[in-house]
């Protein structure tokens, strides 16, 4: 098993999450320090809305957005710089991915490897429903015939 | 009858499906495939640590077959693996770059590598996570086997010890090493 860098703020967490479960705390749902926020605003919100599509990487099911881990912080500290060097939302994203794979991206690209992600789902609801509308149909015939 | 088998068709999809999870919940979910396999390393620059005069970057690696690790004082398991370095580098079996990641400060890593001794043939200071994103670090250590052309060929995730190398890595080092 892998080490991770010494949470720094362990503390300050705890009494965030204390804070917050008091119903005193602020939107506990991001983790963005003031001095990451970029100057401009419009920048500030490609980032936010860029952030929350990437996973944090060593805590799997939060975004870079939602998470206070080291690693999740320089993440979004990078993805504030390429907007500021103007990468635009799809090239700040693309950079990410092609060093952590399709892994970062909290919802997975369509395409072949992730086929199945996507539909099937809604196949195996198709193949019940289907199951269900046949048996249904020669059980009303079976009745019918019966009952002749 | 044997549509009345049918029946049976869910439990058995159900227990598949059982068996799949059993077996998919025994992986390790930090070991993430990387994105980087076969892909050149990219482009990085990292200045040196305290102490030292040169830093660490991506056209250090051209040339020959090396090892990237990536290390803290912070990482315990690197701390397991760093005797195994220091003999790679006494027998110089393979060069091996370090990329000293998110030190506390400044003087954390290089006190750590006077202590234990550098195994290192060139060190990067990573304090903002630039050299360990480049490679898709998700943890320490990873070790990343590069070849003469700068391809990532190999990762490696957690400490090298003798059985893992001697089985494992060894075999891929000599592998590229064997390659035009």
């Amino acid at each position: 098993m892998a080490d991770r860098p010494a949470p720094a703020r362990r503390i300050l967490v705890l009494l965030t999450v204390l804070a917050g479960l008091a119903g005193l705390g602020p939107d506990p749902a991001h983790a963005v320090l003031p001095e990451e926020v970029l100057a401009n605003p419009a920048h500030e919100a490609r980032a936010r809305a860029i952030s929350k599509e990437l996973r944090c990487v060593v805590c799997q099911n939060q975004s870079i957005d939602d998470s206070d881990a080291d690693l999740a912080r320089d993440l979004r500290v990078l993805v504030r710089q390429r907007i500021v060097e103007g990468d635009s939302d799809d090239e700040v994203i693309a950079y990410v991915v092609s060093r952590y794979g399709d892994f970062v991206l909290l919802r997975p690209p369509v395409k072949g490897a992730t086929l199945v992600l996507w539909i099937g789902p809604v196949a195996i609801v198709l193949i019940g429903l289907l199951a269900m509308i046949s048996y249904f149909r020669r059980a009303g015939r079976e009745a019918e015939s019966a009952g002749r | 009858m044997s549509r009345r088998f049918l029946f049976l068709l869910p439990l058995a999809l159900i227990a598949a499906l059982g068996i799949g999870f059993w077996f998919g919940l025994q992986r390790d979910p930090q070991a993430l495939p990387s994105a980087l396999i076969n892909k050149p390393v990219p482009e990085f620059s990292l200045a040196a640590i305290e102490g030292s005069a040169r830093g660490f970057r991506r056209d250090d690696l051209l040339g020959k077959v090396s090892l990237v690790n990536i290390f803290g004082s912070w990482c315990l398991a690197c701390r397991i693996e760093h005797p195994f370095l220091m003999e790679l580098k006494a027998n110089g079996v393979v060069p091996v770059y370090g990329i000293n990641w998110r030190e506390p400060n400044r003087r954390a890593g290089p006190e750590w590598l006077d202590k234990f001794g550098n195994p290192y043939r060139l060190v990067g200071d990573d304090p903002r996570s630039e050299g360990a994103i480049a490679f898709g670090v998700t943890g320490a250590p990873e070790t990343f086997f590069v070849d003469r052309k700068g391809i990532i060929r190999y990762k490696h995730a957690g400490p090298i010890t003798r059985d893992i190398w001697e089985s494992k890595l060894w075999p891929i080092v000599q592998r590229l090493r064997a390659e035009s």
